[in-house]
């Protein structure tokens, strides 16, 4: 039985991650204008197109190398004791403290709380017709699955083979995967939470949506 | 009710005039606007004695103001009137031109493009009490008064290629096409068929269209402009602006502004003053053959007279073209002096417009040539004349020795050899059944022992490397640079950083892990593609020059001169491949971003013609190209039609037109002269396309994923036909020369 008031509790004493940015190989450290209490931005755009917030610059053999910020944050450490140093590859540079956003807390809450079934190969998926039917009806709460069901159907190239759910009985309680779109084998297909625990699990979610604060 | 109705007719002058004149004659427009509001004072508290007189009066006003205003227009004024939404439109022209239409390819928002509207029209002219109807293809791009799914008049490229279908179809029916430019530029995005692809096809469409076309241009913006202007006859509005480049583009480029900012109204107006756009200026330079007249600050729908002045215009014009194509007897000559004063009504006369097939193909030739004419002032062509002279001679030299030798000689030849092939090889074949029931030896191919050999054995590596000797013929000065250098794909690909010297000398500019390709110098190509020693410049005296005697740019010009020791972005040599003689036109990148201006254009057309005249192929190398050279304004962008043109002759006089991007190549080349040729190729890690990420935002909203403009890209919607390694480039290209190409390369 999951224990959601240690969970969060667990969650709220360090509602971060911390991030240590390394180098990525050897060279000469020149730190940028941040300071330690700085906020910096991670990979950004629609495309993740955009770098983040550049913290150092690594040379080796004359050739410069932007160390940049992976996720937006606070700086809390900045190892300027390097600055113009010969650092080999591995040693930290910084550390960004990442706040975590409600949707980040949620799935890794439900990481715990539910079963996830993944794709035994790259194809698209479909439910099978009376799933399906059940989906659009009912919504996908509606649907009991169990140990053996025929419940979806993997198409790759106009071959069509039967998924047969493997897991704990339960209910999907959410759909990952779109229609007419291929996802990658090992990606989450559905994530099923046992029924017995659905009115917990929607709790949890309930209080990480009113309770949980974003920082910046 | 009358009186309120003109009345309100002058309030919508009055804001007219305020929206163009911004931040200037302010007293006069004030004074006018005060006029107004006592007028309609007076008329509301019915104080006026004869509102009808006043108002007469006041419409008096109105006309002298707007004639003094117009008569100190400044350029970026005539911007804002052909972007007024009170401005005539296409379909303005359409109902009061001609004397009836019926739209075609779409209605309104119901249209694979609103931006590009396509009619059927007909005018009717009398002559006595006989009248003639007569037909034409009506195609151009449609503002529509604020209407907003017409997206200002700037068409998609598959609108664009609807624009194409029916100059086809025009084609066919043998009708004369009438084009109207209304465009701000094209819409700039790479889907399918491609921006740039499509105005490269429309050009080299119309560069060969064999009916008349009469072009008429309100606002010509650029490449969206000579998507549908390559025409006999290009009229030009008199308020209206042709341009290689919007104000606000040109200024964005001039203020180095990035990261969507914008440009002051002063540099904006500085920059429309610049490019020389009016319509007097492009009469001038000879890139429009007339000036329609327009009333006072520019036509709008109520100007009646205006339309019927078109009307007689476009009439003259058509009229005139297909004069010219039939040729000129005496009577027409003497009749078309006549037609041409202003006086003529011409509805009152009848010519056909139809065409024989001889009258079609001296209508395209005539064509032809009046756009290769073109520009030929607006660089310095410093050959001098005796050597001018000299080469002439011995180009024509050339022309007649191919001519001769290929066309009376070499060409029945070839039929007697085929001849005696053909025969020869039935007559073994016949030999060989005949005798089989004696000789009972099988019948067919008899195979050499070395062949046999070959195709049953393992077969030898043969590699490239051999010919050169594990060494290029030129390395690139990077590769002695101490220093390493690291992939952009580093990140995705796991990529090893590469040593200078390993990666710009034995590895080509290629990274070992992912195959990137580093931009190389143009000499690497130059050098160890094309046969040692082969190569031999021509037309290396001509020079690009300031035509418009742009601020800055004559400076920026001799830098780049003293940088790249070159005189122009474009270098046309001779050379061989694997004794393969051809002709290439290389843009060169470092030269002002490889942008194509005046000299760069007259040295491409020539290197066409001579390309034509020895039967050698012709190869467009693009080592990188920014686009238009914006600051030499339409003596850059009529290098578009005019290039498109040279290309068209050349592979229609049976040539074989290749190209081949390196780097980066963007705009107007892309979208022209180079887009054109049925055998595009790129190199990996190159990227071509219409704009670049930076103005396909701004000018869309649209944000671009990355490697938007890659060549696999390019090569996946159809606009290229093959990616290349830098490596094997020669091998490639051989290739090609010995598979592509049409009847008249002389190795053939």
């Amino acid at each position: 039985m999951l224990d959601i008031t240690r969970l969060l509790e667990d969650i709220k004493a360090s509602p971060h991650e911390e991030i240590v940015i390394r180098a990525p190989h050897t060279g000469v450290v020149a730190f940028e204008s941040c300071r330690p209490g700085d906020m910096v931005s991670g990979v950004s755009g629609e495309w993740k197109e955009r770098p983040g917030t550049l913290l150092a610059t690594l040379t080796r053999e004359r050739n410069p190398k932007p160390v940049t910020a992976m996720q937006s944050g606070e700086l809390r450490e900045l190892h300027t004791e390097l600055e113009g140093k010969f650092v080999e590859a591995g040693t930290p540079l910084a550390v960004v403290r990442h706040f975590l956003s409600r949707e980040e807390v949620i799935s890794m809450l439900l990481k715990h709380a539910l079963h996830l079934f993944t794709a035994p190969e790259r194809a698209k998926y479909y439910f099978t017709p009376a799933v399906d039917i059940k989906i659009k009806t009912g919504g996908s709460r509606s649907v009991t699955v169990h140990h053996g069901m025929e419940l979806l159907i993997m198409s790759r190239m106009k071959r069509e083979t039967p998924v047969y759910y493997t897991g704990p009985g339960g209910i999907i309680y959410t759909v990952y995967f779109k229609h007419n779109q291929n996802v990658d084998a090992g990606a989450p297909l559905l994530g099923v939470c046992p029924e017995s625990q659905l009115a917990v699990v929607e709790e949890l979610v309930l209080r990480v949506q009113t309770e949980w604060k974003e920082r910046a | 009710m009358d009186i309120e109705k003109r009345a309100q007719h002058l309030t919508d002058r009055l804001s007219y005039i305020r929206d163009i004149f911004v931040g200037r004659n302010g007293e006069i427009i004030d004074s006018l606007g005060v006029r107004l509001d006592s007028f309609f004072q007076n008329l509301a508290d019915g104080s006026m004695k004869s509102p009808l007189e006043e108002l007469v009066q006041l419409e008096k006003g109105f006309d002298e103001v707007e004639r003094l205003l117009d008569s100190s227009l400044t350029p970026m004024e005539k911007v804002r009137i052909v972007r007024h939404p009170q401005r005539f439109c296409l379909r303005d022209i359409l109902e009061n031109v001609y004397d009836n239409f019926t739209e075609i390819g779409g209605q309104d928002e119901h249209s694979i493009d609103p931006s590009m509207v396509i009619a059927r029209a007909t005018i009717t002219r009398h002559q006595g009490k006989k009248k003639y109807s007569q037909l034409i293809m009506v195609i151009g791009q449609e503002k529509g008064h604020g209407e907003e799914f017409r997206n200002g008049g700037s068409v998609k490229p598959w609108g664009n290629a609807k624009a194409r279908h029916f100059m086809q179809v025009a084609e066919t029916e043998n009708i004369p096409i009438h084009t109207y430019v209304f465009t701000p530029g094209s819409f700039p995005v790479e889907d399918y068929p491609g921006a740039a692809q499509q105005i490269a096809s429309n050009l080299y469409e119309m560069a060969g269209l064999s009916v008349p076309i009469i072009s008429v241009i309100s606002e010509g913006g650029s490449g969206g402009a000579e998507a549908i202007a390559l025409a006999d006859r290009r009229l030009m509005f008199s308020h209206g602006y042709y341009s290689v480049i919007s104000p606000e583009g040109a200024a964005a480029i001039e203020g180095r502004l990035k990261g969507g900012a914008r440009a002051t109204p002063e540099l904006i107006a500085h920059c429309a003053e610049r490019l020389h756009m009016t319509a007097q200026d492009n009469l001038n330079f000879g890139y429009v053959d007339r000036i329609v007249q327009e009333p006072c600050l520019g036509a709008r729908p109520f100007h009646y007279d205006f339309f019927r002045t078109l009307r007689q215009e476009v009439i003259r014009a058509t009229d005139e073209a297909v004069l010219g194509a039939r040729g000129f007897s005496p009577m027409r000559r003497l009749t078309l002096r006549r037609w041409g004063r202003d006086d003529t009504n011409m509805d009152e006369v009848f010519l056909s417009w139809n065409l024989s097939d001889s009258a079609r193909e001296k209508l395209v030739a005539k064509r032809q040539k009046k756009f290769l004419r073109l520009s030929k002032g607006a660089c310095w062509d410093r050959r001098p004349v005796l050597s001018r002279l000299r080469r002439n001679a011995r180009e024509s030299w050339d022309s007649l020795y191919a001519r001769v030798k290929f066309e009376l000689y070499t060409r029945h030849r070839q039929r007697i050899s085929n001849f005696m092939n053909e025969t020869l090889s039935m007559a073994v074949w016949l030999r060989d059944r005949m005798l089989y029931p004696i000789t009972r030896k099988p019948v067919g191919p008899r195979l050499r022992p070395e062949t046999v050999r070959e195709l049953t054995t393992l077969s030898t590596w043969k590699e490239e490397d051999e010919s050169r000797k594990g060494r290029w013929a030129y390395v690139s000065p990077r590769a002695r640079e101490d220093r390493t250098v690291t992939c952009p794909n580093a990140a995705t690909h796991g990529c090893l950083d590469l040593w200078a010297p390993d990666l710009y000398g034995e590895f080509a500019g290629v990274c070992t892990t992912c195959g990137h390709h580093f931009p190389m110098e143009y000499q690497w190509v130059v050098n160890n593609v094309f046969d040692a020693d082969s190569v031999r410049e021509f037309n290396a005296e001509v020079e690009a020059a300031n035509p418009l005697n742009f601020p800055g740019l004559g400076e920026s010009i001799q830098k780049a001169k003293e940088k790249t020791k070159l005189k122009s972005a474009c270098v046309t040599f001779e050379a061989r491949l694997n004794g393969i003689r051809m002709i290439v036109a290389m843009l060169v990148g470092p030269f002002r971003g490889g942008s194509v201006g005046a000299a760069e254009g007259l040295k491409f057309v020539e290197a066409a013609k001579l390309a034509e005249k020895k039967r050698y192929p012709f190869l467009a190398y693009v080592h990188g190209t920014a686009g238009i050279r914006i600051q030499e304004g339409t003596h850059g962008v009529i290098q578009m039609p005019r290039c498109t043109v040279a290309v068209r002759r050349y592979i229609e006089a049976g040539g074989l037109y290749l190209v081949l991007y390196d780097t980066n190549s963007y705009a107007g080349p892309v979208a022209s002269f180079l887009g054109c040729s049925p055998y595009q190729f790129a190199m990996r890690s190159s990227n071509l396309g219409f704009a670049g990420v930076g103005v396909i935002k701004e000018t869309t909203g649209i944000d671009v994923p990355p490697h938007y403009h890659s060549a696999y890209k390019a090569l996946s919607r159809g606009h290229i036909q093959g990616v290349w390694d830098r490596r094997e480039v020669r091998a490639n290209l051989e290739q090609l020369l010995l598979t592509a190409g049409g009847r008249n390369l002389y190795y053939r």
